[in-house]
C-alpha cells in the first residue's frame, strides 16, 4: 500500500507455508496411491516448468486466471464478493467470437482483436454491471445475484450456441473471420503446439494497470475505502452506490477480457462451456494472491502449474489429487494469513 | 519470525523426506515390447456408467489379454482435451483413443501433426463438405462409429411384440442427429412387426443439458404412459433415471441404453439396447498390436457385434420364446443385409 510500508514477510510467508504444507500433503496422498512422491512431482515439474510446450500450457492457463483473480480481487477490495467471473469469462468470450464472425475477413489482426477484445470486455462488464446495479440501487446481496446469474447467463449462451449457432455434430460456433491472436509458437519453434498467445501480454498489462488504479487513482482511493470503511468512506463524502457498481462493471470486463485467451488465441471459436471451473478457481487465485495485482499474477501461475501437471500426471495419479492439492493451498492460505500475522506483530512488540 | 521460519523449514525437511521415499509397484518406465495406448476421457469421466466405462473397459481388457500398456486421462475442462492427447501422442504411444464426438476437431488436428501415431475418435463425427460430400477422415485416424438404428431396431421390434399396446413410446435427449438415429431405428422396428402402431417420439430439449435433466424425463415418461404407452425407450444419458422412476411409479416398461441398466428398475426394465464401446476399443488396440490397423471409418453394428440387445435371466420372463425367436430371425435378417435399417427420421 502507498501509505504504509510493504511488509514483505506479511505477504510472503503465508503463501510459502501454505504451499509447504500443500507440498507435504501431496506427498501423504501420492504414497497412498502407491506412488513414489519424487517421480510423480519430477513428472509434474517437468510437463509445467520443464520444457517449452509445458512452460507454454502453464502460461496460457495463467493467462485466463490472471483476469479472473483480479476480476475477483478488484470488487473485493471494495467489500464485494463476485462469485460471477464464471459467466463474466463466458460471456466475454461469447462476444469475442460473436465479434470475430462479424467482421470482414481481411481486417489487420491488431485492429480486429482490438474490436474482440473490447466486445468481449462489454460482454463480461455488462454480466458484472447487473449484480453491481442491484447493489447500488436496492441493497440487493451481490453474493446472491452473481450465483444466479451464473446460471442465467450460461443457460442463455448453451441455448443459443445449441440451437443456433453451432457447427453442426459440435458444440462450438463457426470460425472468427478476423481477430486471431498469434501464438507465441508463431515467434519461436520451441513453443510448437502449446496454446500460449500475446493475449498473456494483455492479462499482465491488466494486472498492472489494476495496480495503478487501487493504489495511484482517487478512484482506486475510493474503491478501497469503500472496501474498508463504508460507513466511514460515505460520510466522507464516496458515494457508495456508484463505487460498487463500478467496482462489478470493471470485475465482469476483466473476466470478460480473459475469454479472448480461448477464442482469439488458441480455438478461434466460442465452444459450450470452454473455461468451465476458472471463474470459480478464480476466488481461489485471488485469495492466495491477497487481492493484489503482483500476487494475483503469482498465484495465478501457482494454479495453471498444479492444473497442468495434473494433467501430466494423471497418468499415475487421479485427477482429484490436484484437487485436493489446491483446495489445500486455499485453505493453508487461508489459515496461516491470520495466523502469521499474529505471530509476526507478536514477535515485533516482545522485540520491541 | 524466527519461529515461522522453522515451521517452513521443518515442512520442507519433511517434503524432501517424503520425496526419497519409494513404495513398491510404484510407476517405472514402460517396457518396448508392449504396444502402448493411450485414452483420453470425454469431460464426464469415469464412473459415468456409460460411455467413458465403456472405453475404461475397452482398455483394461487390452491390459489383462493383450498385455497392452495402457494410459488414462481425465481432463479437468475443455482446454484440456487437445493437450491431454497431445501428452500422450508425444510420449510416443501407438494409439491414442479421445473418447466421445467432441474429440473429433482436436483428433483431425493432432492427426495432421503426428502422421506415425494412430489415432482412434469413438464416435468421431465424419464432417461433410459444402457439396455434402463426406470428407473421409485421415489415413491413421480410425473413426469409431456404432450404427444404433440397427439395436434400436431390434428393441423397438421387443417392444412392439411383448408390450401389449399399440402405443409405443420414444423419450430423447438433445434433439441431435445422433439420437435422431436411434428414434429412426427403434420406429423402424416397431412398424416393421406391427404397422398400425403408433410411436410417440418426444425429446428432453435442444442443449447437452437434455442429457441429464432427470425431472423432465420423469415428466415427459408418466405423461406417456398415462396416454397408454406401455414401453419407453430412452437414448437420453442420465434423464433417463427419470423415465425408469415414472416406470416403476407407473408398473410400467422402459427400455435402457447404452449399458444394460436392468438395475435402475428392476422387473420394469424390459431390454437394453446396448452400445459396445469397450469392444470397439478393444478391437482397434488388438488392430495395432496385429498390425493391421487401418484408418477411415470403422462401422460397429449387430454384424461386429458393436450393438445389441439385452436378453438374460434377469428379463427372460418379460419377453417371451417365440419373440425371441422373431427377433433373432430379424437380427439375421439386418446382417444380411435383406432388412435396411433407416438412420434418418
Amino acid at each position: 500500500m502507498s501509505d504504509r510500508a510493504v511488509r514483505w514477510d506479511e505477504a510472503l510467508l503465508p503463501p510459502a507455508m501454505a504451499l509447504a504444507i500443500a507440498l507435504v500433503v501431496g506427498d501423504v496422498l501420492i504414497l497412498a496411491f502407491g506412488q513414489s512422491p519424487g517421480h510423480v512431482f519430477g513428472i509434474l515439474l517437468e510437463g509445467t516448468w520443464g520444457n517449452a510446450y509445458g512452460f507454454g500450457q502453464t502460461l496460457y492457463k495463467a493467462t485466463t486466471l490472471v483476469c479472473t483473480g483480479l476480476a475477483v480481487a478488484i470488487p473485493l477490495r471494495a467489500g464485494l464478493f463476485n462469485i460471477g467471473a464464471e459467466s463474466q469469462l463466458a460471456a466475454g468470450g461469447f462476444a469475442a467470437g460473436v465479434a470475430g464472425i462479424v467482421l470482414p475477413a481481411g481486417m489487420p489482426w491488431p485492429l480486429a482483436a482490438l474490436v474482440c477484445l473490447v466486445a468481449a470486455a462489454i460482454g463480461g462488464g455488462l454480466v458484472g454491471a447487473v449484480p453491481g446495479a442491484l447493489k447500488a440501487k436496492f441493497g440487493a446481496s451481490e453474493v446472491i445475484v452473481t450465483i444466479m446469474l451464473n446460471f442465467v447467463v450460461l443457460a442463455f449462451l448453451n441455448w443459443i450456441v445449441a440451437a443456433k449457432l453451432h457447427v453442426p455434430d459440435s458444440l462450438h460456433t463457426a470460425e472468427i473471420a478476423a481477430g486471431g491472436i498469434p501464438r507465441f509458437a508463431d515467434f519461436t519453434l520451441a513453443f510448437r503446439g502449446s496454446a500460449a498467445n500475446l493475449t498473456l501480454l494483455v492479462a499482465l498489462t491488466l494486472a498492472a494497470a489494476c495496480w495503478w488504479f487501487l493504489f495511484r487513482t482517487k478512484g482506486g482511493y475510493e474503491l478501497r475505502a469503500v472496501g474498508l470503511q463504508p460507513e466511514a468512506a460515505e460520510n466522507g463524502g464516496i458515494p457508495l452506490g456508484r463505487t460498487w457498481f463500478r467496482a462489478m462493471l470493471i470485475g465482469g470486463a476483466l473476466a470478460g477480457v480473459g475469454g479472448i485467451n480461448y477464442v482469439l488465441g488458441y480455438k478461434h471459436y466460442y465452444e459450450e462451456g470452454f473455461g468451465s471451473g476458472t471463474g470459480y478457481m478464480g476466488i481461489a487465485v485471488a485469495l492466495v494472491g491477497r487481492n493484489h495485482p503482483a500476487g494475483i499474477v503469482l498465484s495465478a501461475l501457482l494454479f495453471a502449474t498444479l492444473s497442468q501437471g495434473g494433467l501430466a500426471v494423471n497418468a499415475i495419479v487421479p485427477k482429484q489429487m490436484m484437487e485436493v492439492l489446491q483446495a489445500v493451498v486455499i485453505l493453508a492460505v487461508a489459515v496461516s494469513a491470520p495466523e502469521v500475522k499474529r505471530v509476526l506483530r507478536a514477535s515485533a512488540k516482545t522485540n520491541a | 519470525m524466527r519461529k515461522l521460519l522453522a515451521v517452513l523449514g521443518a515442512l520442507l525437511l519433511v517434503h524432501v523426506a517424503l520425496l526419497l521415499v519409494r513404495p513398491a509397484g510404484a510407476a517405472v518406465a514402460p517396457t518396448a515390447k508392449r504396444v502402448r495406448i493411450g485414452i483420453v476421457f470425454d469431460l464426464g469421466g469415469r464412473g459415468d456408467k456409460s460411455f467413458n466405462d465403456g472405453a475404461y473397459l475397452g482398455g483394461e481388457r487390452a491390459r489383462k489379454e493383450l498385455g497392452a500398456n495402457v494410459t488414462f486421462i481425465e481432463p479437468g475442462d475443455g482446454s484440456d482435451r487437445e493437450p491431454g492427447l497431445r501428452l500422450l501422442a508425444a510420449e510416443g504411444n501407438d494409439l491414442v483413443i479421445g473418447v466421445g464426438f467432441i474429440f473429433t476437431d482436436d483428433l483431425n488436428k493432432l492427426a495432421a501433426e503426428y502422421p506415425n501415431t494412430k489415432f482412434g475418435g469413438v464416435d468421431y463425427a465424419v464432417g461433410s463438405d459444402k457439396d455434402g460430400k463426406v470428407i473421409p477422415p485421415p489415413a491413421n485416424l480410425a473413426a469409431l462409429k456404432f450404427r444404433e438404428e440397427e439395436g434400436s431396431f431390434l428393441v423397438g421390434a421387443i417392444a412392439a411384440l411383448s408390450g401389449g399396446s399399440k402405443k409405443l413410446g420414444f423419450i430423447g435427449g438433445m434433439d441431435s442427429p445422433l439420437i435422431r438415429k436411434f428414434e429412426a431405428g427403434y420406429t423402424a422396428g416397431v412398424k416393421h412387426v406391427c404397422p398400425d402402431c403408433e410411436v410417440i417420439a418426444q425429446y428432453a430439449g435442444v442443449t447437452p443439458v437434455a442429457f441429464r435433466n432427470p425431472s423432465r424425463g420423469k415428466e415427459l415418461a408418466l405423461a406417456q404412459y398415462q396416454g397408454g404407452v406401455k414401453v419407453i425407450f430412452h437414448a437420453s444419458g442420465s434423464t433417463g433415471l427419470g423415465v425408469f422412476e415414472a416406470a416403476r411409479t407407473m408398473d410400467a416398461l422402459a427400455i435402457g441404453v447404452d449399458a444394460d441398466q436392468f438395475r435402475e428398475a428392476p422387473g420394469h426394465v424390459l431390454t437394453s439396447m446396448v452400445k459396445g464401446i469397450d469392444a470397439s476399443v478393444f478391437d482397434a488396440i488388438k488392430r495395432v498390436q496385429s498390425g493391421s490397423f487401418q484408418g477411415g471409418v470403422i462401422g460397429f453394428g449387430l454384424a461386429e457385434d458393436g450393438v445389441g440387445y439385452v436378453y438374460d435371466a434377469n428379463n427372460k420372463a418379460l419377453i417371451s420364446d417365440a419373440v425371441r425367436a422373431r427377433v433373432e430371425a430379424l437380427k439375421r435378417e439386418i446382417i444380411a443385409g435383406t432388412i435396411k435399417v433407416p438412420s434418418t427420421t
